[in-house]
């Protein structure tokens, strides 16, 4: 019986080593195709950080391989994602195919690998810069945005007075896409920054008010009616069983509050602002230097993701006691 | 025995309903009479069920002793003091043990101390966590919970403040038959060691006639009490006694839901 197991063990062990020398193939198959297949005419022979690139990921991999033979449990999550890692590999070797090697696709506005890799060794400084802006500016709009939201929905939900008063500016008002006030905001605004603040924070605004006004209505009364023969005070009502009630609800506002303020935040600076990762990519488009777009939308797609991510491991800290939620 | 105890321990709790009524508006503009004017006394330290079919305004009752809903006219006093809205002195319990989902066992229980700005007190959640046997759960959430012990927890959540009258609103109607009956007798034995004024609503005839020491029958269209039947019997209750049958006949009858047996066999 256990010597079943044992051999079951073993072979899923040996199937799991498999598993890990895949990204050292496609890998090969990536380099050897860039070294060996013959440039399309067009483009310039030129020494290129591709090959330096693939072996610096390989190297990382393989280190990480060499760490997890240590640690069983890095080992099982590292078998389990190597086919994803062989596929990197593999989708970068068909981008170079599809570019550098057969040209199946023009230039300038499809770019092979190695010229994308070039923008971020020759454009580090500005494309540094441009992601500081655009975090400031994110960071700064999302918090005043949220702030806003919570303090409206929370009153809306709460008092039927504010709700009366103010879900109507919330149903007029919320709908117009954030991007659409960028003309009034340039002008009435000092500094394209506070126009863009106004921007980001207007479209996490929205979503955040919705959400939370409707979770803090929907809290069960009998919260209420327990709370106050256990002698709460309306504080403690709104603060300790309202706002913790509706927490999940207010999660999903500031979650959808994130990704509409992404929105904002790239056209506002396509179309205003003279700096951030969006200005960067309308500023590349104007010179048709699309490998610049490419290093950018890389940029703003990890950038964007780990934000989301963090949103999501605060709330599931916070929300603990909560069984069955979203997973991202 | 255990009546002296009671008795001797109980000087508050006693409550007292003077010609309450309670009236809702209907959606078409009319009025439905929830509850005729009743009048009631409960001794302190009594345990008093309140049963009858829906709409006989049972709950209405408790809800307006608790002070979460006025009464349309009459008054009510705890202790000879007019009841004015909620207050602590009155712990309530529904059907579903409504913790708080986001908080431990632990910070449920002592929720009504934080709501008071008590700044101690853990001493007696601990003590009301071994009350309601749950020690080892204080850390749990109530997802974690089974339905007994989040019943439970509420009991002790409610109980924390040292209520003079605990109001419970079914509060073993949505446990299995076993866990009830389990909850029962934890349920008299929490009552006899606080000898706090029990106020108990039903469907449960049986429930009623094992735990009371008066039974108040109601029924409805209007709201109003129809009986109020005394259950003579000592404690612990045989479930199997014959006069434990009579009572509940009793009760079934002056409820109409008693028919002529075709064999005529008799009690």
């Amino acid at each position: 019986m256990s010597k079943i197991a044992d051999a079951q063990i073993l072979q899923a062990g040996k199937k799991a080593n498999v598993l890990l020398v895949f990204p050292v193939v496609t890998f090969a198959i990536a380099l050897l195709m860039h070294l060996v297949l013959p440039d399309a005419g067009d483009t310039l022979a030129r020494p290129s950080a591709y090959p330096a690139f693939l072996a610096i990921l390989i190297l990382l991999y393989l280190l990480c391989v060499a760490v997890a033979f240590a640690v069983p449990k890095l080992l099982s999550f590292l078998s389990q994602r190597a086919p994803i890692f062989a596929a990197v590999f593999l989708v970068l070797a068909l981008w170079d195919l599809a570019t550098l090697k057969l040209r199946l696709v023009p230039l300038p506005f499809f770019p092979e690998p190695g010229r994308v890799l070039a923008v971020y060794l020759n454009d580090w400084e500005v494309l540094g810069t441009s992601l500081f802006h655009s975090l400031r500016l994110q960071f700064t709009g999302y918090f005043i945005g949220a702030a806003f939201g919570l303090v409206a929905g929370i009153g809306i939900g709460w008092s039927k007075k504010v709700g009366y008063w103010f879900t109507p500016l919330v149903k007029m008002l919320g709908p117009i896409p954030a991007t659409a006030w960028i003309p009034v905001a340039l002008t009435v605004f000092p500094t394209s920054f506070s126009a863009s603040v106004f921007l980001v924070a207007l479209a996490v605004w929205f979503p955040v008010t919705i959400m939370s006004s409707s979770g803090i209505a929907g809290v069960p009364n009998a919260y209420f009616d327990v709370a106050r023969t256990l002698g709460a005070d309306n504080r403690f009502l709104i603060f300790k069983v309202a706002i913790p009630a509706a927490l999940p609800l207010i999660f999903i506002g500031l979650f959808m509050g994130l990704t509409t303020s992404f929105l904002a935040l790239i056209v506002a600076e396509m179309l205003g602002v003279k700096a951030g990762l969006g200005w960067y990519i309308s500023w590349a488009q104007s010179w048709a230097e699309y490998d610049k777009v490419y290093a950018v939308l890389i940029i703003i797609s990890f950038v964007f993701s780990n934000l989301i991510t963090i949103l999501f491991k605060i709330r599931d800290r916070v929300l603990i006691w909560q069984k069955g939620v979203v997973k991202w | 025995m255990v009546e002296t105890k009671q008795s001797q321990a109980s000087k508050f709790g006693r409550i007292e309903v003077r010609g309450v009524s309670k009236i809702f508006a209907d959606s078409s503009g009319g009025v439905i009479e929830a509850l005729a004017p009743v009048t009631l006394d409960v001794a302190p330290g009594e345990f008093v069920s309140l049963v009858g079919p829906s709409g006989c305004g049972k709950s209405t009752l408790l809800r307006m002793i608790s002070g979460l809903d006025a009464p349309s006219s009459g008054q009510l006093y705890l202790d000879g003091q007019e009841i004015q809205g909620p207050h602590y002195e009155r712990g309530l319990m529904f059907q579903d043990p409504t913790l708080f989902p986001w908080l431990t066992v632990q910070r449920n229980i002592a929720v009504s101390l934080e709501a008071r700005k008590l700044h101690k007190g853990q001493e007696e959640v601990r003590e009301m966590i071994k009350l309601v046997g749950l020690e080892g759960f204080e850390q749990a959430f109530p997802f974690q919970l089974s339905g007994g012990m989040a019943q439970r927890a509420a009991m002790a959540r409610a109980l924390v403040n040292h209520p003079r009258v605990l109001l419970l609103d079914e509060p073993l109607g949505a446990l299995d038959a076993f866990t009830r009956m389990q909850m029962q007798d934890e349920l008299l034995r929490i009552w006899q060691e606080r000898s706090t004024t029990m106020l108990f609503v039903t469907h449960d005839i049986d429930e009623a006639v094992y735990l009371s020491d008066r039974i108040v029958v109601m029924a409805s269209r209007p709201g109003r009490i129809k009986e109020i039947v005394r259950v003579p019997m000592g404690r612990p209750r045989a479930r199997n006694h014959p006069d434990f049958f009579r009572l509940r006949t009793k009760i079934l009858e002056i409820l109409n839901f008693l028919h002529d047996d075709p064999t005529g066999y008799q009690i």
